[in-house]
Formats: structure tokens, C-alpha cells, sequence
């Protein structure tokens, strides 16, 4: 490949944090006008690579050369590798909530003229960009007004203003939906065609195979491949066994159901919207869950899954809330978390930062958060009797932290996901809802994560998956039931369930 | 799988890299704030000619800061959970009006004064923990609201002026000493030793308890270095009060605060649930905490000790003045955050609180015996609760990733 090829050539980087070398010797090639994936483990330093790159960490903090466009690179700032055209679109969107779309677009880079935006240009470029990138809504909307996808793409239609050459997206779909994500993958392809480079960072082999046209591997902070996604052995089963580094014949770890008596029922669950109250969220919905059962919930964006989860975990959504709720028989009440939590309910959210966890605290407080009363004689907590639990649980969980005194918010993702689990698990609960388990996820995890939920139901636990992703339903679910606006629309059994049925029962929408 | 106690695993990494190491890294933060007050204590000590550390300033040192001191112990709660608490000075005002209309006018003898006081700070607590938790009006406008009708009904009860010839015994809650006995006060020394051992034995029945239990313990280096300097502390102290007027009561009604709220804070599961909330209040909430009664009881007890504060400086003053207590709550905030809590909420500790407020009370004295004006010691205050926030902000961008 000739030099002129070549937009960026990383190499040997180099980059430690008192001591952990976070990487080790990644060199990366990037050739002008390819969408090139990195694929890697949670901590395997993706992200550190990123943030090199972009001058997150400065010039000189970091061994090794970035050569970007035919020159050598030493960016102190983030404004320095954009003022280079290079621009990075987080997964955690950095939109301003209240600004409109157009406001938004040229934060920072704003069209003025003596420190006076001039608001016709503005929109009208706005415009433009957002025809770009085929996002069709007003630029004056405010941007807490669309919805995530929406977002997503006005992102990078504030790349595009700024004559974006290198467009780098860490995990650009991993909180968007299956149609949404097709709009963005198409996105990208289209800009590739108008010449301009992406790099994106992914845990969705699908979506790699469908946009990327080179994959590097990254693995404990090193290099493990690189290798065109054109050739006949570019399989998913290589991009696997180079991020785990061991082969995983398998995405699900083998499991025996074995099913007892029914656990947990609803019936009738009815929900209305906290804002709009004469709006049902949730419209009479009834299941049931046995024990050692593992039963799959299966919806669309915005159906009412986290809803209807939520609204029965200690009414934590919703108001005007009615319906039933059975365990082993009997109706409980669960009117507070606190007292879910004691009638043997657990919920682990699909939003672990928000909702989750004490991201300050350590691994200890946040093991025992649900339960200290375990912990505790008259209010005094036995910290002796905390430590071991939560050591316990960092190596049984296989968290990955060299003591429990680890601040979580520092774990990757799939770590802090075990301390959500082992939070819940320590609660000692008989039913489980966990909501999206394995989300922004690494395949190496995830399989840990499914070894987990199968254990939970092989001890007899009632578990609830709720999911976006079908296939790690088919792969997890005994049963599955599918929601629509609200409502139940399906129950399917594991025998009969396939991806084309239960997407025909996800859009039944009202009659 | 289980969800049985697990078997602890014999990790070796576990055993090698010790909690405790970690934690020294949270704790440097309080050790900074440590070192802190000593370079000032030091300075001053060298630019007044030694007269800062006198025993009689020694113990006015104490004396006048104590309020700061118990309003800071309860603001750190409040700022932990990630409030803010702006009426507490106002509530010192009204406290002082009705202990001293409540002995004078009413005949109430001290002690009922002292109880009829916290008594009604817990109420004032609980009116302003009402309308934070239960309303969900935001703590900033609560207080701001409170600040204006306390320091308004204070007003109301004072339309006299100053109220004073409080009786002795109540005076000697904010400027009384135990008895002496002999020069240096042996009483002084003894409480100062018997402090010591106490100190000494409790960690090493701790440090007993986590060998028994095969837990991780803390270098040795490390805690008997901790161990030393505390001792070393308290009995220099203890030594310098000996040649005052005594031990004064006011620092043993200190002493006790810090001891017990340190154990709130650290050891209850009230105190979890009060760091818990201020590190994230929606993960609090989805863990089962009563957060609305987590934060009622937080103002109720901001309130017990702003009723306490009302009694210490009305007894230190000898008299009850609408104005009194004014910008208190500013000190105490000041005293919180130089102690190293943080401003998001999460992050504070009761000795750091008391530590922030000597460093302020050092200052003031310090400043004050150098003569410096008035003014000018309120605009070095200033700049010293920036100095402190800023190092602790610096040394956290540079320490994290």
C-alpha cells in the first residue's frame, strides 16, 4: 500500500496509569476512505487508543508516533486533532439538552460575526448538514426533544460542519435500536462513499461485517490482528477467538432447564405515564415465571420493557398503577423498592450509571448497597463482615479489580455489570429482572454474564431477560414473551421462537 | 453459584494488596488537609512569636471556634447527601433568644434551657427536613427560606435588645473549665491520657479482629505512624491546656461529637445511606434506600446541632442578640469544604469538617494576634477556602485517569 493511502499510522503506542500499562504497543493503519472497526474486550484498550489519538491525553504522555495525513501528529487538545479534521463521537452523546438542533451543531464554532451569531446562516447551514446525514426535523427542535437515533446523527452532522476528515464512533449504536442502527450503518456508508474515513469502535460483529471494510483486534492493550473484512476467512468466529483469545465455539454456555412450580405472577398490570397520566404505559399485562425458569422479554424502543419492570420493582415508575402480583401463590405487595426488595424481588437496570451504581463508591459499598440489613445489628454495620462478602462475590463474579477498595466507576463495563449482579444476587432474591444484562458488553463477559443468569435459574430463581438483542434471547430464554405499545403481544416457547416470529409479534401494534 | 456467603477465596492477590492501601489514597486527601493546618499553625506560631500557641490562646482557640465545629459536623452530613444548609446561623440566633427569654423570663433552670433548645432546633429540623424531603423543595431554597424567617422570629423575640445575666452553670457550657488540680492541671493531663489509650486500644482491637478474620490489615508502618501522631496530638494539646484555666467543657462536648458521628458517618447504616445517596442518589433509591427519610432526618439533625451551636455561643457570649450567629453558616460551610468534602456531594468526613474549622479558627486568631485587620482576615479566609478547594480539585484531576 502506497504511502498517500494512508491517513493514519499509529505505532508503537505506548500508555500507562501508574504502572498499568494500559497499552502496550498498538500500531494501527488506517487507509483514506475505509471504515476501519477495532474490536477488542472491554479493557482491552480501545478507548485508551482513542483518547490518544485525539489529544485527550497530551503529546508526551503517551510512547509511540501518530502520523495523520502525511504528517507526524502531536495534538495537546481535543481542539488540535479537530483543527486535523479528526473527530470523535462518544458514546455518551455530549449534546447540550436544551439547545436546538442547529444551536447544537455549531457549539463551539459558532457562525458570527463580532461575537453576534448570525441565526439565519445558522439554520440554514443546519439544514443542509442535517439533509446530509437524513435527519428530517426542524433545526429549531430542542435536542431533549428526538429521540436518541436522532441524536446520534446530529452528532455527526456536527462533525460534518466541522470538515470532518478521520470520523471516529466509539459504540455509535449501542443504545440505538434495530432500525435506527440501520440508518446509522447506511449513514456511514454514504459518507464513505463522499471520502471520508470513519474508525468504529463496536461489540456488534454483525454491524462490523455489514460497514467495515478492515478490522483491527485489540487485546490486552496489544495489536492481535489486522485483516480485510473481504476475504473469505474474515468470519465472526475469528473476530472472536482474537478478542477472547481462546475460541468460544459457543456465544451460550450449555444449560439443563429445569423447571418447577410457578414463582411469580402478574396479572393485569395496568400503568400510567408519570407526566401525562391519562396515558397507559403499561395496558393489562399478565405473565407468570416459574422456578428455574428463564423467561425472555422481547420489545422495541420506547414498548414499555424497563416500564413494565420498573413499575413492578417497588413502583419506581409510573403512576395510577394497578394489578396484581403473585409469588409462590400467594399476592405480595411491593408498593416501595424496600419492600420488593424484602418480598424477594430484584431488579438490576438497563442503566447501570444512572440507576446502578454509586459510580464514587467502592466495590464493597456497592456489593452490600441492597442489603445491608443483612450486614447490620441495630443499625451498625459489621464493615469485617462486608469486605468478605464483597471479595467473596469479586472472585466468584470474576471481577476483574485487584481489591474490593476499587472505585467502580473506574471497572469497565462488564465489571461494573458483575458488581450490579452480585449487588442483587447478595440481596437474596427469588425472582430477578434483569434489563438488558449484557449491554455495551464484551462477547468475553457476555458469555461470563449468561454463565451467571443460568446458575441463577439452576438454584431455582425466577429470572426475567429483558433484551434488544433477539439472539441472546433465542439463546437464554425458556420462554419469551413480546410487548408492543404497552401491551403483551406474544409468549413464545423457546422450541418455536425464532427472530422473524417474534419481530412480527414486537410491531403488532394496536388494531 | 450461591447466595449463601460465599467461602472467601484464597486469593493471594487479595492478601497481598490490601484494602487498606487503597484506602490511604483516599485518605491522603485528609492528611493534606492535616498537613495544612499545621504548616498554619506553624507559621503563625513563628510570625507571633510563639504567642500563638500560649495556653490561654489555646484555649480560646477552642472555645471560639467551637460552633463552627458542631454546625460543621452537622453540615458535612447535609453536604455528603448533597444539600446545602444556609439557615443554620439564623437558627443560632433564635435558639439563643428563646434560651435566654426561656431562663430569664420563664424561670426554666440551665438545664431545661439546654433541652428545651435542641429540642426546638430538632423541630426547626424537622419544618425544614419536611418541606426538602416530602415537598421536594430544594435544600438551597429551604434554608435561604429559613435563613430569612429564623433570623425574622429572632428578631421578633429580641423587639428588647439584648437579653444577659444568664445564669453560671449556663455560661459555663461555652467558657467554663473543669476544676484544676495543680500546675499543669493534672485532671487535664489525665483525660489527655486516658484519650490516648482509649485511641490506642480501640485500633488495635480492630486491627485483632481483622487478623482473627483473615482480612487484609494495614502495614504496619503505616498504623502505628497514625497511631503516634494522634497520641502525639492529643497530649501536646493536653499539655498546653494543662497550664490554662483547665479543661474547658465545651471540647469535651466536642470530643464526644466527633467520636460519635465519625461512627454515624462510618459505621451505620445511616451513614451509608447518606454517602450512598450523595454518590448517587437513583441508584440509592433503586437499592431500596428511604431516601425521603434519609434526607428528613439529615435536616432534623442539622437542626439538634444547630440548637446545640445556639446554646455554646449564647453561653460563650453571656447573653442572647438578634444578631447573633450571623454568617455562621457560611464558616461552617467554609470549614466542610476545606476539610475536603465534595461539592457534588458523595465525599466528606467528620474529622475533616473539624479539621477545616481549625484551619479557619487558626487563621482568625492567628491573624487577630498579629493585629491584622478585621477586613482584611475575612478577605485571607476567602482565599484560603479557594486555595484548599482548588488543591483538592488540581490533585484530583492529576491523580485520576
Amino acid at each position: 500500500m502506497s504511502d498517500d493511502d494512508v491517513i493514519l499510522r499509529m505505532r508503537d503506542i505506548t500508555k500507562d496509569f501508574s504502572g498499568v500499562k494500559a497499552l502496550d504497543g498498538v500500531s494501527i493503519e488506517v487507509r483514506r476512505g475505509e471504515v476501519h472497526a477495532i474490536c477488542g474486550e472491554n479493557g482491552a484498550g480501545k478507548s485508551t487508543l482513542m483518547k490518544v489519538l485525539s489529544g485527550v491525553y497530551p503529546h508526551g504522555t503517551f510512547g509511540g508516533t501518530i502520523e495523520f495525513d502525511g504528517h507526524e501528529a502531536a495534538y495537546r487538545s481535543i481542539n488540535d486533532s479537530e483543527h486535523d479534521g479528526i473527530v470523535i463521537i462518544h458514546q455518551e452523546l455530549a449534546l447540550s439538552p436544551y439547545l436546538s438542533i442547529a444551536e447544537n451543531i455549531y457549539l463551539g464554532n459558532e457562525i458570527q460575526k463580532n461575537g453576534v451569531i448570525d441565526w439565519n446562516k445558522t439554520n440554514r447551514e443546519a439544514a443542509l448538514l442535517m439533509e446530509r446525514v437524513g435527519l428530517n426535523e426542524n433545526p429549531a427542535t430542542k435536542i431533549h426533544d428526538i429521540g436518541v437515533g436522532k441524536q446520534q446523527l446530529v452528532e455527526i452532522a456536527k462533525a460534518l460542519s466541522k470538515e470532518v476528515k478521520l470520523l471516529i464512533l466509539d459504540e455509535p449504536t449501542a443504545a440505538l435500536n434495530d432500525e435506527d442502527s440501520e440508518h446509522l450503518l447506511g449513514l456511514i456508508d454514504n459518507l464513505r462513499k463522499q471520502g471520508i474515513t470513519a474508525i468504529i469502535i463496536s461489540h456488534k460483529l454483525k454491524e462490523i461485517r455489514r460497514i467495515a471494510d478492515t478490522v483491527t483486534i485489540i487485546r490486552d492493550g496489544k495489536t492481535i490482528e489486522t485483516f480485510s473484512m473481504k476475504g473469505p476467512d474474515a468470519t465472526e468466529g475469528r473476530i472472536i477467538r482474537s478478542m477472547v483469545g481462546r475460541p468460544l465455539d459457543n456465544l451460550f454456555p450449555p444449560r439443563e432447564p429445569r423447571i418447577g412450580e410457578e414463582k411469580f405472577r402478574v396479572e393485569g398490570w395496568t400503568v400510567h405515564h408519570p407526566v401525562h397520566p391519562e396515558r397507559k404505559v403499561i395496558d393489562n399485562a399478565s405473565f407468570t415465571v416459574r422456578a428455574g425458569e428463564i423467561v425472555g422479554f422481547a420489545g422495541l424502543m420506547g414498548a414499555g420493557r424497563t416500564e413494565l419492570a420498573m413499575s413492578i420493582f417497588g413502583r419506581s415508575y409510573g403512576t395510577d398503577i394497578s394489578g396484581r402480583l403473585y409469588k409462590d401463590g400467594k399476592e405480595i405487595t411491593a408498593r416501595t423498592v424496600d419492600e420488593a426488595i424484602r418480598n424477594g424481588l430484584a431488579y438490576a437496570t438497563e442503566d447501570r450509571k444512572r440507576y446502578g451504581l454509586n459510580l464514587i463508591g467502592d466495590i464493597t459499598v456497592n456489593v452490600s448497597a441492597a442489603a445491608l440489613a443483612k450486614l447490620a445489628k441495630r443499625g451498625v454495620i459489621d464493615r469485617n463482615r462486608e469486605y468478605k462478602v464483597a471479595d467473596s462475590y469479586r472472585t466468584q463474579m470474576n471481577i476483574k479489580a485487584p481489591t474490593v477498595a476499587a472505585i467502580t466507576g473506574k471497572l469497565s463495563g462488564g465489571n461494573q455489570q458483575k458488581v450490579v449482579l452480585s449487588k442483587w444476587i447478595y440481596s437474596g432474591p427469588d425472582v430477578l429482572i434483569l434489563d438488558e444484562p449484557t449491554r455495551g458488553i464484551d462477547v468475553g463477559a457476555k458469555y461470563e454474564i449468561y454463565g451467571i443468569i443460568n446458575a441463577l435459574a439452576a438454584e431455582g430463581k425466577a429470572v426475567i431477560v429483558i433484551s434488544s438483542e433477539l439472539p441472546e434471547l433465542l439463546g437464554l430464554a425458556d420462554r419469551i414473551y413480546t410487548i408492543s405499545e404497552g401491551r403483551i403481544t406474544g409468549e413464545v416457547p423457546r422450541e418455536e421462537a425464532t427472530q422473524e416470529k417474534l419481530m412480527h409479534y414486537m410491531t403488532a401494534g394496536k388494531d | 453459584m450461591t447466595t449463601t456467603t460465599p467461602v472467601q477465596a484464597k486469593d493471594p492477590n487479595a492478601a497481598q494488596t490490601p484494602r487498606r492501601r487503597l484506602r490511604l489514597g483516599v485518605d491522603l486527601r485528609a492528611y493534606g488537609i492535616l498537613a495544612a493546618l499545621l504548616v498554619i499553625v506553624v507559621l503563625f506560631q513563628i510570625l507571633t512569636g510563639g504567642r500563638l500557641l500560649f495556653p490561654g490562646n489555646v484555649n480560646n482557640l477552642i472555645q471560639q471556634n467551637a460552633y463552627v465545629l458542631i454546625l460543621a459536623i452537622g453540615m458535612v452530613i447535609v453536604i455528603v447527601a448533597g444539600h446545602i444548609d444556609l439557615s443554620v446561623g439564623s437558627v443560632v440566633a433564635v435558639v439563643g433568644a428563646i434560651a435566654a427569654i426561656s431562663m430569664i423570663d420563664w424561670g426554666l433552670p440551665w438545664w431545661g434551657a439546654v433541652i428545651l433548645s435542641i429540642v426546638v432546633g430538632a423541630i426547626i429540623g424537622a419544618w425544614q427536613g419536611f418541606w426538602v424531603a416530602f415537598v421536594g423543595i430544594p435544600a438551597f431554597i429551604v434554608t435561604l427560606a429559613g435563613m430569612l424567617l429564623f433570623r425574622g422570629l429572632a428578631l421578633v423575640l429580641l423587639t428588647g435588645g439584648t437579653i444577659s445575666g444568664l445564669p453560671a452553670p449556663f455560661v459555663a457550657i461555652g467558657s467554663g473549665a473543669l476544676p484544676k488540680a495543680g500546675e499543669p492541671d493534672l485532671i487535664t493531663l489525665g483525660v489527655a491520657a486516658a484519650a490516648s489509650v482509649v485511641v490506642v486500644l480501640l485500633q488495635l482491637r480492630e486491627r485483632a479482629a481483622q487478623r482473627r478474620l483473615d482480612l487484609p490489615v494495614e502495614k504496619p508502618v503505616s498504623f502505628w505512624a497514625k497511631i503516634i501522631i494522634a497520641v502525639v496530638a492529643i497530649m501536646y494539646v493536653g499539655y498546653l491546656l494543662s497550664y490554662s484555666r483547665g479543661l474547658p467543657i465545651i471540647l469535651l462536648i466536642l470530643a464526644a461529637l466527633v467520636v460519635v458521628y465519625t461512627f454515624i458517618l462510618n459505621r451505620t447504616v445511616f451513614g451509608r445511606h447518606v454517602y450512598a445517596m450523595g454518590g448517587n442518589l437513583f441508584a440509592a433509591m433503586m437499592s431500596g434506600v428511604k431516601t425521603k427519610w434519609v434526607n428528613f432526618w439529615i435536616f432534623v439533625n442539622m437542626g439538634v446541632l444547630a440548637g446545640l451551636a445556639g446554646v455554646v455561643s449564647t453561653a460563650r457570649a453571656g447573653s442572647a442578640v438578634a444578631s447573633a450567629g450571623t454568617s455562621f453558616e457560611l464558616d461552617a460551610i467554609a470549614a466542610v469544604f476545606i476539610g475536603g468534602a465534595a461539592v457534588q456531594g458523595g465525599v466528606g468526613t467528620v474529622v475533616g469538617a473539624v479539621i477545616g474549622g481549625l484551619v479557619m479558627g487558626v487563621l482568625n486568631q492567628g491573624l487577630s494576634i498579629l493585629a491584622v485587620d478585621a477586613a482584611w482576615q475575612q478577605a485571607i479566609k476567602g482565599l484560603v477556602l479557594l486555595a484548599a478547594v482548588a488543591f483538592d480539585v488540581l490533585s484530583k484531576r492529576r491523580g485520576g485517569r
